[in-house]
């Protein structure tokens, strides 16, 4: 079998190569079980909770809808790909900060809805922030401190800004 | 008394102080290992064959055709279980795997091990089970007196509760007949574990749970083996919220490993989570209050059944609490209580945050609302009227010798101020964008309620906690078996140990059978019992470091404030500073005072310490509709001592939503005891959106005796008063009786 008709993932950049019995099976699963990358959660298995939430392209979705195959050629960006070289980004650093964090298992799931959200929306209002991550289900924090994350991170975001501007 | 002021992590240490958890990175990450995460070369996937009948008899089970699946490695039912049949949290009643007679829809009959989860499930499909179908019992009150679904009967407890004197009487009597519906822990991360089996016979099982060592102890009993057999070892751990306190996939793990000499995970989905563990107990509650034109409450009588479900797991216990705090944090002179938890063909019911007190407070406050009324006062000032305080006596006659601020968390909650009025804007409607509601139709409506919750366990159950403290040159370890479920005991471990021993140096050594059991994460203990035991261990090594110094130098030192001061004053030295170079090492264990038995009449001190919390909602409802947002809930909370403000927060707020979850979303649809709606589309639980901002009024720092550093467990109390705060409101808003949770659309728009 040549390199051309052998199927591949390009998940955070890196492309790999996967046997064509895992076309079938959900990409979350996929992600977990077969490239080892277990950071996707799995919690509802129906696109209810979030826990699975990757970038596809440029949608955010919930992993566990996608069959693998439909995943061939495009652009999977996971939790992991969040902080690369090892150093937090803005919001991981703000859920560490603030204590968004308990059981930790909705943790990945958000973290990639809440880049994706202050990509589009990098000063939202406290209702905004809510209305984002409500497809994301915790069952831990009450949202309280995930939303004072999305808020401080948002400051981040937007100081980030402000300091290109000056450049500018 | 102190409010939260910083939401962020501090830079300062010991215990007070926002502490970083140390979970936080592999967290935020991705990389925290969950039981889900596990795997191990040459593993099988296993999976169970659960009943689809409440109630039937096996006539037969073939298994043959599954069996001859390729991929398949094993198939194990009942005749296969290698010791006793039975397991229980409390009491063992529940088959490892149903022989003769399934009793709930999801008894797990069959279990099977094989190459790839695929298979695993094929294999299930294949398996035929002949089942004569019985006709189920479902109704708690008739099953008191039905014909027994179990060998062991289907009156699990009967309890009374006689207190003072059975002839008082009011001059004015409010009565009231509540329910309450069946709610679920749903943790995000459901059911999962690794056994691994040995050559010499013995297992590894990696598991999330609430208390390994009750598991070990109930896996030996099925399995035949000794204890040194069994390893537990704990696996990251998806929330719980008492659903893990119960055995579940742990016995069919083991007997998979050891079968197929194979290491064995399973993983329940969503489905099979709901069917695979406990949930809260349905209750039914009758009460009669007896009150007089001063607002005092005369007398309580009260009738409560919980449906336990087909066995009895801890419904014994949950009906003690639901009983022996059935009037309140109220001080009420006489009562008359009757409590049976029963068995019925529904799911079986356990622990669930609030444990037994949800069930009652949610009909006790309505009640105190209704006496409000009746009497023409305000029903916050009826309740400060009725305050318990340190001192006083609770209906099983025991007194409360600790911290009782009841009055000032109810004052300080009361003067809070309240939220701005309506916004119109669509995203903050009831119903949201999704709905129609009419801003002209929106009514808001004020509730407020009030709570107690026992801490640890009672009734004479010693449960302990065991730590270990070692240091090597100055690196200092802590082991408990204490289970981290998210609320942030790893972290208190860090503050603890940093605290007494002045070192940050400290490395947390995963929890696991192979020290003594820490008792289970619940029952707001861990801070109080492992928390205890991690301090007793820690200050027993710088009792061993003074000593050895003191031998040394042949002087004597004393230990302030963290530093070792020699008596002639000539020498000082940090107790970090003096743990370089030497190894200690110090275990201990932990006991809360003794608690006793409740005797023929309900009576004795059955119980160790108190918390209480109160509640103030804010709602606004669309009555054409049905629709209910909650705008705010605000809160005051006894918490003894604060050890970190973050986690303490979060664990309020987090108990809070799930309070919401029972007001107004959260129920196990039943019918003829099979779940109707096994899964998140169905069973909502509440988002971002539902939840609304908390404001902490209060929290107030009594240091209770007895407790490490005077902190009381927070996890309950908020779960607790906030479902019948925001139904109160509710009533407020429209007018509606609703005698029932959760609160549905047609409860309000079709009254």
């Amino acid at each position: 079998m040549s390199d051309i008709t052998e199927p591949h993932l390009m998940v955070n950049g890196t492309k790999f190569t996967i046997d064509d019995s895992w076309l079938g099976e959900s990409l979350l699963y996929t992600l977990r079980e077969q490239l080892g990358l277990y950071g996707s959660k799995n919690a509802c298995e129906q696109g209810e909770c979030g826990s699975c939430s990757i970038m596809f392209d440029e949608a955010l979705v919930c992993s566990c809808l996608v069959l693998t195959g439909n995943a061939v050629g495009r652009e999977i960006q996971t939790i992991e790909s969040l902080a690369p070289d090892g150093s937090l980004s803005d919001i991981q650093q703000a859920f560490v900060d603030v204590g968004a964090i308990q059981c930790g298992f909705c943790t990945p799931g958000l973290l990639v809805t809440i880049k994706n959200f202050l990509e589009s929306n990098a000063e939202p209002t406290d209702l905004e922030i809510r209305e984002a991550i409500s497809g994301n289900l915790c069952r831990c924090t009450g949202y309280g401190r995930i939303v004072e994350a999305v808020r401080v991170a948002s400051k981040a975001s937007e100081g980030t800004e402000e300091t290109l501007n000056d450049n500018d | 008394m102190t409010t939260i002021e910083s939401h962020k992590v501090a830079t300062d240490s010991g215990v007070g102080v926002s502490a970083q958890r140390p979970d936080a990175i592999p967290k935020v990450t991705g990389k925290f290992a969950f039981s889900s995460d596990l795997s191990s070369q040459n593993m099988l996937w296993g999976r169970t064959l659960r009943s689809p009948h409440s109630s039937a008899r096996i006539r037969n089970i073939d298994y043959s055709e599954a069996l001859a699946i390729t991929g398949v490695h094993a198939i194990l039912t009942a005749t296969d279980v290698p010791g006793k049949n039975l397991f229980g949290l409390e009491h063992p009643d529940q088959p490892v795997l149903a022989d003769d007679i399934v009793r709930y829809a999801g008894e797990p009959i069959a279990i099977v091990a094989a190459e790839h989860p695929e298979i695993a499930a094929k294999a299930i499909g294949a398996i035929n089970v002949d089942f004569e179908i019985l006709t189920p019992l479902v109704d708690s009150e008739i099953a008191i007196t039905a014909e027994p679904i179990h060998p062991e009967g289907n009156v699990i407890r009967h309890l009374v509760i006689d207190y003072g004197d059975p002839n008082a009487s009011g001059e004015l009597i409010v009565e009231g007949t509540y329910e309450v519906g069946m709610q679920d822990q749903a943790f995000m991360g459901t059911e999962s574990g690794m056994a691994v089996p040995s050559s010499d016979g013995s297992v590894d099982l990696f598991i999330s749970t609430q208390w390994l060592h009750s598991d070990r102890n109930q896996i030996i009993e099925a399995l035949d083996l000794p204890e040194d057999m069994v390893r537990l070892t704990l696996a990251g751990v998806g929330g719980a919220f008492g659903g893990r306190e119960d055995v579940s996939m742990h016995v069919h793990l083991c007997m998979l490993a050891l079968h197929t000499g194979r290491p064995v995970k399973m993983v329940y989905d969503r489905n099979e989570s709901f069917l695979g563990h406990v949930h809260r107990h349905p209750a039914k509650i009758w009460y009669r209050h007896h009150a007089n034109r001063d607002g005092r409450i005369v007398k309580v009588e009260g009738k409560i059944i919980l449906d336990g479900g087909a066995y009895a797991s801890t419904t014994s216990a949950v009906l003690a609490n639901a009983c022996c705090f059935s009037t309140g944090p109220y001080n009420v002179a006489n009562a008359q209580i009757e409590g049976w938890g029963v068995r019925t063909n529904n799911p079986p019911c356990g622990a669930m945050r609030g444990f037994g007190n949800v069930q009652t407070c949610f009909a006790i406050e309505a009640q105190m609302d209704k006496v409000a009324t009746a009497l023409n006062v305000d029903p916050i000032e009826l309740r400060l009227r009725n305050a318990l305080k340190t001192g006083d006596k609770i209906i099983t006659g025991q007194i409360i010798t600790g911290a009782a601020p009841v009055k000032e968390v109810i004052t300080s909650l009361a003067g809070h101020p309240m939220p701005e009025p309506a916004e119109d804007n669509l995203l903050a409607r009831p119903g949201g964008t999704g709905r129609t509601s009419d801003q002209k139709h929106i009514k808001r409506g004020i509730g407020f309620a009030v709570s107690i919750k026992n801490l640890m366990f009672a009734e004479g159950f010693d449960d302990s906690s065991e730590a270990l403290c070692r240091v090597n040159d100055g690196a200092v370890a802590i082991h408990t078996a204490c289970v981290e479920v998210g609320q942030g005991f790893v972290t208190l471990v860090q503050q603890i140990a940093e605290e007494v021993l002045g070192t940050s140096d400290v490395e947390i050594i995963p929890a696991d059978t192979s020290i003594g059991s820490a008792g289970s994460t619940s029952a707001s203990r861990q801070t109080w019992m492992s928390g205890g035991a991690v301090l007793k261990a820690c200050e027993a090594v710088v009792k061993n470091l003074t000593e050895q110094i003191e031998r040394e130098e042949g002087v004597r030192y004393q230990n302030i404030d963290g530093t070792l001061v020699s008596e002639d004053g000539a020498t000082t030295i940090p107790i970090g500073d003096a743990l370089r170079g030497r190894s200690l090492e110090e275990k201990v264990v932990h006991h809360h005072a003794p608690t006793f038995p409740l005797n023929e009449k309900g009576q004795g001190n059955a119980h160790v310490s108190f918390a209480f919390a109160a509640h103030r909602a804010v709602v606004d409802v669309d009555q054409e509709l049905g629709l209910v947002r909650v705008i705010e809930i605000a809160t005051s909370q006894d918490v003894g001592r604060i050890l970190n403000p973050l986690q303490a927060v979060g664990q309020i707020e987090g108990g809070i939503a799930q309070g919401l979850g029972l007001a107004v979303l959260e129920e196990l649809i039943m019918k003829d005891g099979v779940i109707q709606n096994a899964n998140f589309t169905d069973y909502l639980l509440p988002t971002a959106l539902d939840t609304p901002p908390i404001e902490i009024a209060s929290l107030i720092e009594e240091p209770e005796p007895g407790a490490p550093f005077g902190a009381k467990g927070i996890g309950e109390p908020p779960t607790i008063s906030s479902t019948p705060a925001i139904v109160a409101a509710i009533r407020d808003a429209t007018g509606l009786d609703l005698r029932r949770v959760p609160v549905r659309p047609e409860d309000i728009a079709l009254e």
